[in-house]
């Protein structure tokens, strides 16, 4: 093996995975370009916009800029694995309440912002925590949205916590 | 009477949600093809300068690159409706876009490399990048295709009036004048420029993967750039990560790219990263207006007269054009007796400006808006009451011919007026600091298309299969305002079958029938009209066979729950049984229709009189901000918006349309501002270019207003623009009014507010 690429293992969306990468490759670029998962969306490359935004052990952290090395051992989950395999109840409840709530419009920042929404529910019910509009601004304040004025998407975090 | 509608009016998810929420949605930036090139394009390093020299020899040599053009190497014509743009440049550069080169390589990353490896030799000269300047008879000619004989460095001339003005001023009891900048916006969509481009030797055909949304005049464009038949050109567009407006034109990237695939034989890729898309994107147009305007006694409008200077920068697009909606906003927007409009689109060596949702309105309005408040001040007079007095109603014949069969300006205004008096609160903090004001702003602006081409129609095919499910072929384009649920949703209406028995195909001009384009907030109406009519074609198909099985007449019957029902006798058939019968057993006929729709609007004449719309929409604002007087920060509390949108199709797409709308709009007053200095970009990255982010978000308040447009489907009018043309100017209004400043440019950053406070003192 050449002594400048590293052999990493890691599981995503549940596989395990083994790959050889150079040092300098970005995550972004491992799941869009190695592993073709083209939900992931590239929006500036520069930790400004959220779109690229991943879970890694269940927190969201921008895939732009985090080296795709610091992934092994770890797990990654994207877009593509909050979907379940059944077909009458095809979408995370993340993904269900955007729907819903019409926080969907053009759809580039959604997968980015579905995962930094997730990181938010999870965390919110681990610690038995109904989070209040303010706080759920806070929470995806680092994901930018061009389109929908972010109201209903925080309609639909909101959702989430109702009648917790 | 009129019947009971079971899927209109209530809300609907959109139809492409599932695959967005999951991921699955392919944009521009996810096609792949294979034996796929990358390329990239080499800007000039100087806004001005003249090319002395382009060496590629040393990037042709990279390994990886497959080929380089230069304007040397290609045989096109010019871009832009004024035909005064070389989509690569030659022997001169006159704008920090320009296009010197363009490689296509095995990756991304080698694409890149070469163009570090491309030599290029300038001699740097000084440009104009005050239009003010450019005006002047010494100025250079800055567009050698300029040919405007008003002056060389005039694009687009406009000139409006209407009504005696004279008498007017001598009617008015107060005039009042101001000068109002307004600055360069960017559309900043999130997903930046992609486009790919695969050229076939063998039947001499290219495939765009486009991001564009007017697909049609696109290839019309694109045909003439590269000098091919239009039908030769077949433009898929992929999922559009956001367009408002600026994906209207073709840029030189696009042909360009095509240009790479015709040369190197394969299929090329380009997209932007963020710097680029900050750079090479189209702005709102910036301008200067003086305006002027005249009250009476009572507080009625006399007159207004607009001088508006337009920095068009080096090159021509759609952003020349925006005095056509502008126009109308000084000639019509209240009552309004006379009126003279002048705007001038001036070359610069600034990047140059394109179309932008609301084309030149949000500018317009906050200069009428801002001379309202100031007439009102004048007069002493209340500043919803002087907008209610001269509101806009019902059968009006404006000085400009526009026509309001529906009109709900004035009920917009009393809401949002009775609005802002429930959710205003006294001051809580501490009242030096702290202060706050209401400011209110109106919107006139098309709604039902805007006949500015030969066309401003639709075409819709319909095609139902033998299991009842439907195929909506339309012209109309989705790029992610939720059209196509509103299409969807209106064919469920009519036939009686459930929206997932409905596919709607929009993407490719292979396939789908001539449309003008998204713009003007046209899509509902006139797709939908279109759609309509075509629906009523598939009628006659389906009416005659059911009445038969049914044994009753064709206006006995009703489209519901999957079925044809006779109202008399209460018996049904399921739709899909119909379709076989029509199949089968006779007429032998398959259930595919088309229908043309073409706007009842009217050409406006050549002094830009005539009704150009088939509908119009009204707005008003009511907001309500607190300003920090230490540190100078303006926070939005409250919006109220209440729009005349005819009838609600998708309260919850509507919803949505407005919350964007109106959240882009904040923006545009407090934050945004494209940074132009000496023709450089000084702030092309999120990190400088502050969009509105969740925290910012106030409590939107929106109420509809249903006037039942009879030209409109359903009575609707267009949405899309309204909810950002009027919010600068509210936000303005009520910044003047908490701290008793002239607000006269955006954005209203916390330097301008203090620097106000300290004139002030
Ligand atoms: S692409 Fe990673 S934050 Fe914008
Ligand atoms: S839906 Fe378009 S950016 Fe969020």
């Amino acid at each position: 093996m050449p002594t400048d690429t590293h052999k990493i293992t890691f599981t995503i969306n549940g596989r395990k995975m083994e790959r050889t990468i150079s040092p300098s490759l970005l995550l972004i670029d491992l799941i869009r370009e190695e592993l073709s998962l083209k939900g992931t969306k590239p929006g500036c490359l520069e930790g400004e916009c959220g779109a690229c935004t991943v879970l890694i052990n269940g927190d969201a952290i921008s895939s732009c800029l985090y080296l795709a090395v610091n992934v092994n051992g770890k797990e990654i989950t994207t877009i593509e694995g909050l979907s379940t395999d059944d077909r009458n109840a095809p979408f995370d409840p993340v993904q269900e309440a955007m729907i819903q709530h019409g926080g969907v419009q053009c759809g580039y920042c959604t997968p980015g912002m579905v995962m930094s929404i997730k990181a938010f529910q999870e965390h919110c019910e681990a610690n038995r925590f109904v989070p209040g509009r303010e706080e759920i601004k806070k929470a995806i304040e680092g994901n930018l949205c061009r389109c929908t004025g972010y109201t209903k998407i925080i309609d639909a975090v909101e959702s989430l916590f109702e009648g917790e | 009477m009129q019947k009971e509608l079971k899927v209109i009016g209530k809300p609907m998810p959109k139809l492409d949600a599932g695959i967005k929420v999951s991921g699955k949605a392919v944009y521009g930036q996810d096609v792949v093809l294979p034996d796929m090139l990358y390329g990239a394009i080499l800007r000039t390093e100087y806004p001005v300068a003249e090319l002395v020299s382009i060496d590629t020899s040393k990037a042709e040599q990279l390994a990886g690159v497959v080929s380089i053009i230069t304007a040397d190497d290609v045989d096109v014509n010019n871009i832009s409706y004024r035909r005064d743009h070389p989509a690569l440049k030659k022997g001169r550069v006159n704008c920090i876009r320009d296009e010197i080169a363009a490689v296509a390589a095995e990756t991304p990353a080698i694409a890149r490399e070469a163009l570090k490896l491309i030599e290029v030799k300038y001699n740097v000269q000084e440009g104009v990048f005050d239009p003010f300047e450019a005006l002047k008879d010494d100025a250079p000619q800055i567009n050698e295709f300029s040919s405007h004989e008003k002056n060389k460095n005039i694009s687009h001339p406009f000139h409006y009036e209407h009504g005696d003005l004279q008498q007017q001023k001598d009617k008015s009891a107060h005039i009042v004048t101001s000068r109002y900048f307004l600055p360069r916006m960017t559309h900043a969509c999130l997903a930046p420029c992609a486009i790919t481009a695969d050229y076939s030797n063998i039947d001499n055909r290219l495939t765009l993967y486009s991001v564009t949304q007017v697909p049609f005049l696109y290839q019309r464009d694109m045909a003439h750039v590269l000098k091919m038949e239009p039908s030769r050109i077949r433009v898929i567009q992929t999922v559009i990560g956001g367009g408002f407006g600026s994906k209207l034109d073709m840029y030189p990237y696009e042909p360009i790219c095509a240009l790479l695939a015709m040369k190197s034989g394969r299929p090329v890729q380009i997209t932007f990263d963020r710097e680029e898309e900050f750079i090479a994107s189209p702005t709102r147009q910036k301008m200067v207006i003086d305006l002027t305007s005249g009250v009476d006694e009572k507080g009625k409008f006399t007159f207004r007269v607009a001088k508006i200077i337009m920095d068009n920068g080096a090159y021509t697009s759609w952003g020349a054009t925006t005095p056509f909606v502008m126009m109308q906003t000084f000639s019509s927007m209240y009552q309004m007796p006379a009126c003279v409009f002048d705007a001038d689109a001036v070359y610069t060596n600034n990047v140059y400006a394109g179309s932008f949702r609301g084309y030149g309105n949000p500018q317009a309005t906050f200069a009428v808006e801002r001379n309202i408040d100031l007439l009102a001040e004048k007069l002493g007079m209340d500043k919803a009451e002087i907008r209610l007095l001269n509101a806009n109603f019902r059968g009006e014949f404006t000085g400009q011919e526009l026509e309001f069969n529906t009109c709900g300006h004035k009920d917009a205004l009393e809401m949002v007026i009775d609005g802002v008096g429930k959710t205003r609160k006294e001051n809580d903090k501490d009242q030096k600091r702290y202060k706050k004001g209401i400011g209110f702003a109106s919107m006139l602006h098309v709604g039902g298309g805007a006949k500015i081409y030969p066309s401003d129609g639709c075409g819709t095919i319909l095609k139902m299969d033998d299991y009842g499910y439907l195929t909506i072929i339309t012209g109309s384009s989705e790029i992610g305002q939720g059209s196509e649920t509103v299409l969807g949703m209106m064919a469920a209406e009519e036939l009686g079958i459930g929206i997932e028995k409905i596919r709607v195909i929009n993407t490719d001009t292979d396939i789908k029938p001539w449309d003008v384009g998204v713009h003007a907030s046209r899509t509902s109406f006139v797709a939908g009209n279109s759609l309509l009519g075509a629906i009523k074609e598939l009628k006659t198909k389906l009416s005659p066979k059911a009445a038969e099985m049914l044994k009753t007449d064709e206006d006995d019957l009703e489209y519901d729950g999957g079925t044809v029902k006779s109202i008399k006798t209460g018996e049904s058939i399921k739709i899909d049984k119909v379709a076989r019968q029509i199949h089968f057993k006779g007429p032998n006929d398959l259930l595919t229709v088309s229908h043309y729709y073409e706007p009842g609007s009217k050409f406006a004449d050549k002094n830009f009189k005539g009704n150009i719309s088939g509908a119009y929409a009204f707005a008003a604002q009511a907001i309500e901000v607190e300003v920090d007087t230490y540190t100078g920060n303006v926070r939005v509390l409250n919006i109220h918006m209440a729009q005349d949108v005819g009838k609600v199709l998708n309260p919850l797409g509507l919803g949505g349309q407005i919350e964007g709308g109106v959240v882009m709009g904040m923006g545009y007053a407090l934050t945004e501002e494209l940074k132009v200095d000496n023709g450089y970009i000084l702030n092309p990255s999120f990190h400088e270019y502050k969009l509105p982010t969740a925290c910012d978000i106030p409590e939107i308040h929106f109420y509809p207003i249903e006037t039942i447009d009879e030209a409109g489907p359903y009575g609707a009018k267009g949405v899309g623009e309204a909810p950002l043309i009027p919010t600068a100017a509210a936000i303005a209004n009520a910044v003047s009014n908490a701290i008793g400043v002239e607000i006269d440019s955006l954005p209203i950053t916390p330097e301008k507010v203090l620097q106000a406070l300290s004139n002030k003192s």
